[in-house]
């Protein structure tokens, strides 16, 4: 067998349809019989071409109905209020929020992927950090939305946004939803021009190959006149890392920012020193397992087992796993603070998480989040697509629950009896979330079919490196 | 052309079907316009077909114009445009300002309220002209300042757009003109046989004026008779001073005065006529202080948890059947003769008898013991008969005359009179308000021999079920709308007078009755009053006398005279009923929010949670714990209630406290033909409430359907879950003589010098705003809570939205259930915002919408608010409120009047919240800086402070010496609700102290 994998000593393993290294993990990068050309033709084959307009076009209309069914769901809702939820006094916030802090979680692996990966020169990112980073933008789109919508007069949203009004009036700066509003649109701004750079040299590779005139001009306008001159490589190489730097400390603040709208209230459930980083671990792992519900499917249609390698996803799994027990640490040490705190409120919220009318759903955030995520010790399950397609989902579904929980759980049941309520989901809440999907899926799907959806300059220097025995 | 000729020819087919239309309508949907249902397009198709005539002119071009007439004038007649309109004669420019009138300056006047006949004084608010607050008058004896929940909601009844608006005879549109050349054949008709076959049905009557008229048209017309029946009747009361005293005199009690009271199956702070005095002198009785360490000691005996029974140190929850067998023991004891004709009682029970015993010998004369309307009048006998032998007659317990005008035994008069109808006997029927075919005993089918009637005249602010039957309706004038009088309880004349002229061409009864009397021109109400009163010369100077009296709202000086009275001994020897145990009891009483029904149509007492339950929106078969467990069934079961071969369909509630073989159905539900908000609410317990067993009796069968109803209560949990949480803190008696500081020790408070911040606290140098609620005396009445509604423009949201947890009540009143089950504590906390100190909502939220104030008042800038809820997540009180949906009605004419100009109409998306009446304190401040001064202790009052009959909430400024606030919050029982969160609530609360008699406490 060829070896491709320079630094790595490599056993053959007549058992594995993969080389494998010395501790037995999958070892390509990249496929071994790539060629610039090969890959070049691959990826832009897609814009230019789109060989796979069949299977596009069925999840395609499935978005686009559901992205329909958010229009209605959101028209009913400025047409009649925030009252077309289940929400209620104490349950004041409900689905809105918990698809917010899950949507934006969700990007977080894009920007850990792109920015942290690639500062820890982490080459398997390579071939997934376009795809991801693309996620990022949309799965912030999605949740930037939310905090508008569940305003109860979300017209006036702009009150929250510091500028010079006739009244002299200033946002609240001791807010923590006014640090979310710039957390969050920091993000999205450093995620897409991050993004930006690095599709601009692709772009110019699309337009290179495009054979008709429209694709050549609006592929041109996107490659803002790139030639691949050693000076653009220059500049673009250096802007590159330095964005991938300014993003590193987003990955981290965001998450803690969102995590602060629940750990500065003195609500029992969310009153709590450890939410920052466990909302950051969590926000990973929710990602993560994003990255592999989309990339799997997709890297079965499209074909692209050749540069999204078993490797790739094995070491994705390793991630999720690790992060899995960041986040089942945070749900141990919440248990043992309210506990050892011996404060009555805290105690009797935990007993009610586990207990009481939602226990079921702490249950389910259990098995969903902690107990299944365990069978990726296994590497079967690692390498094994389908496989760990479950698993991811499982983590995701996991980690929507995990946010319904501390929202809705420690809302309902605080520190008067009296005020004591349930919360039930109306259907205008699930249309929301499921329509929230259907953008980001609609979104997703025009990104694969326009935009190369994997990076052609990196894939590239993947191959170069392999030929100078760097890889 | 006339317009309204072509309509003139249908009018009835019209009505009725918006009227049905409107009738489907309800709940939520009561707040939208009347004009949405007129767009809806099955109302434009209904317009069709009702003139095709008129349809067909469409498409004549010369008669569109007449279409569109009709069409208008048909709108108007569904009541669209008619709601605010004026009669022309009123409506002048002010060329001259009315005296004392300055726009944009609230004007008080006194007049009075009638409930169960007895009028209570209020002083009511008017702005430009419609009053918007109703209050106590202070200076009424029935009031002395406080408000019940009735009076503070009266003002919706006024505005209510579906009142009676028209004079109707046999369903169709008619005039009050048309009536009277009616009314005049007919009494031609009847002076020919001198009234024979004239009857006149009204409820319990004390106006002095009305009594006059009427006994004068039964001069008129010898044979002719006046009947009274009030579906609460007070015939036991009156039937048992009769058996006591030998004649009917009215009790009354002085209970600040008593040491020990013993209440078997009465509800004296809520359903009593006098329930307002006695709360405040009950509370009086009860209020700890340094200097004050005694309080009276309340002993309830009872079927079903009732306001009073919530207050009691010893609530023993008894059959209402058992409680006779109870006062017969009790008597026996006190007396000490040898049991006789009594079944013994229960262990529990024999305890509680024993220590009650000795409690009351131990304080002779100094205690009362009074039985409940609903008991027979043997109780009423027997309490009178014990207050006799504890020397409590002269000392707690004085006798007067009734202020009844003619105190009959209503049942038996109302009995009489349908067997006259029965016997086709009554040819002409008037029935001055009142809804006797709703109402009546189930029975006596009183609305089967009423169609039969020739001719019924009903005089009554709905087009109720009693209007429907009847030949004649016409619309009664509001309280608010008229000049009358009535008697307060004790007596004392009660004068009305109008605060706007009547809405819908109204007629109030005495001008019905004057124009009975042959005097032309028709006397208006208020010529009637005045000329009774100059005919009975009060005063030296009609003049002046009547221009205070007015002024003060009541004649002062006609007090009943007292009577000296002894009970009459052989009573006893009546023959008791035989018990039959095991036997389910059924109880019927008056709803705590409705009444008798006539509130019905009211919203805000429709959301008003029932003290003991929090149930809202609903009536409900109130069954005991235990007898849900024999049963098998739970909250929300539907069950069949069997009653002397009747039976009733109604939702269970599993009510703890309740006795446990005796279940409770309240009155004043399941209204058929009731304006939209009462309709299809609840079931009609009248349906099988006979005349034999007014309010209880036992037999009752329950049988299960499988079904089920959702009934919903604002307070879903009513046990505090840990006694560490000490939320509502409370102690004995005895333990705070012992140690005055285990309240406020209980729990840790936070260190306030401890803090990173410098200076560490804002000084308040000027006033400081707070509020002090004492637990003790708080009654749990929800006078406060609606008053805050009425004062703050607060919407109804209806029961689904009540259901989803988003009423709006910006004060609420919790109730905690302390001990068993069967037989728990019950403890009221009137909860409105804390105004922290340290408001945790505050700082929180983006757009700055709450902020403290210099004063710290935690206050709510509605223009500012986007809705983002993060300040209602972090109260740990949750006591703001959201409009989650737009739910002040914008559109109906009607409520716009109602409103409290000073107070924000809040719109859909805005947060809201208790501002501690900042409105108040605004228009104070004014007056007080235009006299270069501060504002005055007590100057500010707000709304649930003024309401409260039980003086439970004091506010004021914390800085002027000696104020009261400050003073109670000096008190050892001063507490901070969730004060270990060091939120600094400038709401406090004074811990509940109670009074149980440790012979019994220590059994438990």
């Amino acid at each position: 067998m060829e070896t491709i994998q320079g630094s790595e000593p490599q056993l053959p393993d007549p058992g594995k349809p993969f080389p494998v290294t010395t501790l037995g993990y999958p070892a390509e990068m990249i496929g071994p019989k790539e060629t610039y050309e090969r890959v070049s033709n691959q990826i832009t084959d897609e814009p230019l071409h789109h060989p796979h307009q069949k299977a596009w076009l069925i999840g395609f209309t499935i978005a686009v109905l559901m992205l329909l069914m958010f229009g209605v769901a959101v028209g009913y809702l400025l047409f009649k209020g925030v009252g077309i939820w289940g929400i209620n006094i104490p349950v004041a916030w409900g689905f809105a929020i918990v698809n917010f802090v899950w949507w934006i979680g969700i990007g977080h692996a894009g920007t850990f992927i792109s920015a942290i990966l690639l500062l820890l020169m982490q080459k398997w990112r390579t071939t997934i950090n376009r795809f991801t980073e693309a996620m990022t933008l949309f799965a912030v789109m999605c949740a930037g939305m939310f905090p508008l919508l569940h305003l109860g007069r979300p017209w006036i949203f702009y009150f929250i946004v510091p500028y010079p009004d006739t009244m002299a009036l200033w946002p609240q700066f001791r807010s923590p939803l006014v640090w979310d509003l710039f957390a969050v649109s920091t993000y999205f701004t450093v995620s897409l021009i991050f993004w930006y750079i690095g599709v601009m040299p692709d772009l110019a590779t699309v337009r290179d190959k495009a054979k008709t005139k429209w694709k050549q001009i609006l592929y041109g306008i996107g490659s803002l006149g790139w030639r691949g001159s050693a000076v653009h490589w220059k500049h673009h190489q250096s802007a590159y890392l330095l964005l991938a730097g300014l993003a590193t400390p987003l990955v981290l603040s965001v998450h803690s920012v969102v995590s602060f709208d629940f750990s500065v209230s003195q609500l029992p459930g969310w009153h709590s020193t450890i939410f920052p980083p466990y909302f950051v671990a969590g926000a990973i792992y929710s990602g993560f397992a994003m990255v592999l519900n989309l990339i799997i499917p997709i890297r079965r249609i499209y074909g692209f087992q050749n540069l999204i390698t078993t490797r790739t996803l094995n070491n994705m799994a390793c991630v999720t796993l690790a992060t899995c027990w960041m986040v089942a640490y945070g749900y141990i040490m919440e248990a043992f603070m309210a506990w050892y705190s011996g404060d009555v409120f805290d105690k009797y919220m935990m007993h009610d998480r586990m207990f009481g009318p939602y226990g079921w759903v702490f249950w389910a955030l259990m098995t969903l989040n902690v107990l299944i995520p365990q069978l990726l010790w296994s590497r079967w399950i690692r390498t094994h697509d389908i496989a760990l397609w479950f698993v991811a989902l499982s983590a995701n579904v996991g980690m929507w629950v995990e946010r319904f929980v501390i929202v809705v759980q420690s809302l309902h049941r605080d520190f008067l009896p009296r005020s004591w309520q349930m919360y039930y989901p109306t259907i205008w809440d699930w249309m929301t979330l499921f329509g929230s999907i259907g953008l980001f899926m609609t979104l997703l799907f025009l990104f694969i079919r326009y935009i190369p959806m994997i990076s052609i300059t990196e894939s590239r220097e993947l191959i170069a490196q392999r030929k100078e025995g760097r890889l | 052309m006339n317009a309204t000729e072509p309509i003139g020819s249908a009018p009835k087919l019209d009505l009725a079907a918006i009227r049905t239309k409107l009738n489907g309508v309800r709940g939520q949907d009561y707040w939208r316009s009347l004009e949405e249902i007129a767009e809806t397009k099955e109302f434009r198709d209904m317009l069709h077909r009702e003139f095709p005539a008129g349809a067909s002119e469409w498409w004549d071009g010369l008669s569109r114009r007449n279409f569109l007439k009709m069409s208008a004038a048909t709108m108007a007649l569904a009541g669209l445009n008619a709601c605010t309109k004026q009669p022309t004669r009123e409506i002048y420019p002010y060329v001259k300002q009315p005296e004392g009138m300055v726009l944009g300056e609230p004007l008080y006047y006194a007049t009075s309220m009638l409930l169960g006949g007895f009028a209570t004084g209020v002083l009511a608010k008017s702005r430009e002209g419609h009053p918007i607050k109703i209050d106590g008058n202070p200076e009424h004896p029935a009031s002395l300042g406080g408000s019940s929940v009735w009076m503070q909601t009266s003002i919706l009844n006024l505005y209510d757009p579906d009142r009676s608006q028209t004079v109707t005879h046999n369903g169709d549109i008619s005039t009050w003109d048309l009536f009277l050349s009616d009314l005049n054949n007919l009494l031609a008709e009847n002076r020919a046989d001198r009234g024979q076959g004239m009857q006149f049905l009204t409820e319990t009557v004390t106006s002095p004026t009305l009594a006059a008229q009427l006994n004068g048209l039964l001069k008129q017309f010898p044979a002719a008779k006046w009947r009274q029946y009030d579906p609460i009747t007070r015939d036991n009361i009156r039937d048992g001073a009769r058996l006591a005293f030998g004649q009917f005199v009215e009790t009354h009690y002085e209970f600040d005065k008593a040491s020990v009271i013993l209440s078997l199956d009465s509800d004296f702070l809520y359903t009593h006529p006098q329930r307002l005095r006695y709360t405040r002198h009950f509370v009086d009785g009860r209020r700890i202080s340094a200097g004050k360490k005694e309080m009276s000691r309340l002993y309830v005996v009872e079927s079903t948890p009732t306001v009073t029974g919530t207050m009691a140190d010893h609530r023993l929850p008894m059959e209402s059947g058992a409680i006779e067998n109870f006062a017969r023991l009790l008597a026996q004891n006190i007396r000490v003769v040898p049991q006789s004709a009594t079944v013994p009682l229960s262990p529990a029970a024999n305890q509680f008898l024993n220590a009650l015993v000795k409690d009351l010998r131990q304080h002779h004369s100094r205690s009362i013991v009074i039985a409940g309307e609903w008991q027979p009048p043997i109780v009423h006998a027997l309490a009178h008969l014990l207050n006799d032998l504890l020397g409590n007659s002269g000392n707690t317990v004085f006798y007067t005359e009734s202020a009844e005008a003619n105190p009959v035994n209503q049942l038996q008069s109302l009995r009489e009179l349908v067997g006259e109808m029965k016997a086709g006997q009554v040819k002409t029927l008037f029935i001055l308000g009142g809804n006797p075919v709703y109402s009546a005993p189930a029975d006596l089918e009183f609305g089967k021999y009423l169609a039969n009637i020739p001719r019924s005249i009903h005089l009554g602010l709905d087009q109720d079920e009693t209007a429907a039957l009847c030949t004649w309706h016409i619309p009664q004038t509001h309280y608010l709308e008229s000049w009358g009088d009535a008697r307060a309880f004790d007596g004392t004349v009660s004068l009305m007078q109008p605060l706007i002229a009547p809405l819908y061409d109204g007629k109030a009864a005495c001008e019905l009755l004057g124009a009975m009397n042959h005097q032309q021109p028709i006397q208006s109400d208020y010529e009637i009053v005045r000329a009774y009163w100059q005919s009975q010369n009060p005063w030296p100077d009609f003049e002046v006398g009547w221009r205070q009296a007015i002024h003060d709202g009541f004649i002062a000086g006609t007090r009943a005279a007292a009577i000296q009275t002894r009970v009459k001994e052989g009573f006893d020897d009546l023959a008791q009923k035989p018990s039959r145990p095991g036997e389910l009891e059924i109880c019927f009483r008056p709803d705590p929010s409705l009444w008798d029904g006539q509130f019905a149509n009211n919203g805000w007492l429709q959301e008003c949670p029932k003290p003991a339950n929090k149930l809202t929106w609903d009536n409900a078969v109130l069954i005991s714990p235990s007898l849900a467990e024999r049963l098998k069934l739970s909250v929300n079961d539907v069950v069949d209630v069997g009653f002397q071969g009747r039976t009733v369909r109604g939702p269970v509630w599993v009510m703890p406290g309740q006795a446990p073989n005796s279940i409770t159905l309240h009155l004043g539900y399941g209204r058929t033909r009731v304006g939209r908000i009462g309709a299809d609410v609840g079931f009609n317990a009248y349906q099988i409430r006979t005349s034999k067993f007014l309010w209880f009796g036992s037999g009752a069968t329950i049988v299960a359907t499988g079904k089920s109803h959702l009934l919903v209560a604002t307070q879903t949990h009513f046990q505090l879950e840990s006694p560490e949480r000490q939320i509502y803190r409370s102690t004995s008696l005895a333990e705070f003589r012992a140690h005055s500081d285990t309240i406020q020790k209980s729990v840790e408070a936070p260190e306030t010098a401890e803090t990173l911040y410098y200076p560490a606290e804002y000084p308040y140098q000027g006033y400081k705003w707070g509020m002090s609620i004492d637990l003790t005396a708080c009654v749990g009445c929800n006078a406060c809570l609606v008053a805050c509604e009425v004062e703050n423009n607060i919407p109804v949201v209806g029961k689904e939205q009540v259901h989803k947890a988003r009423e709006m009540h910006w004060l609420r009143v919790d109730t905690y259930y302390k001990g068993p089950l069967d037989n728990p504590q019950f403890n009221h906390a009137p909860v409105p915002c804390m105004q922290c100190e340290h408001a945790p909502c505050e700082l929180v939220c983006p757009v700055e919408a709450t902020v403290h104030d210099s004063e710290g008042l935690n206050a709510q800038i509605y223009q500012r608010c986007v809705g983002t809820r993060f300040c209602s997540n972090n109260c740990p009180y949750k006591v703001r409120r959201f409009n989650f949906l737009q739910y002040t009605d914008y559109h109906t004419p009607n409520f716009k009047p109602m409103n409290n100009p000073e107070v924000t109409v809040r719109w859909r998306g805005v947060m809201e919240k208790c501002t501690y009446c900042v409105q108040r304190i605004a228009s104070a401040r004014i007056t007080a800086e235009k006299e270069n001064r501060r504002i005055r202790e007590g100057e500010v009052r707000t709304a649930c402070q003024q309401a409260c009959p039980a003086q439970a909430i004091v506010f004021g400024d914390l800085n002027t010496a000696g104020s009261k606030v400050a003073e109670l919050k000096g008190q050892s029982l001063d507490y901070s609700m969730l004060g270990e969160l060091n939120t600094r609530p400038r709401t406090t609360y004074l811990a509940k102290v109670t009074n149980p008699n440790l012979e019994i406490a220590t059994q438990d």
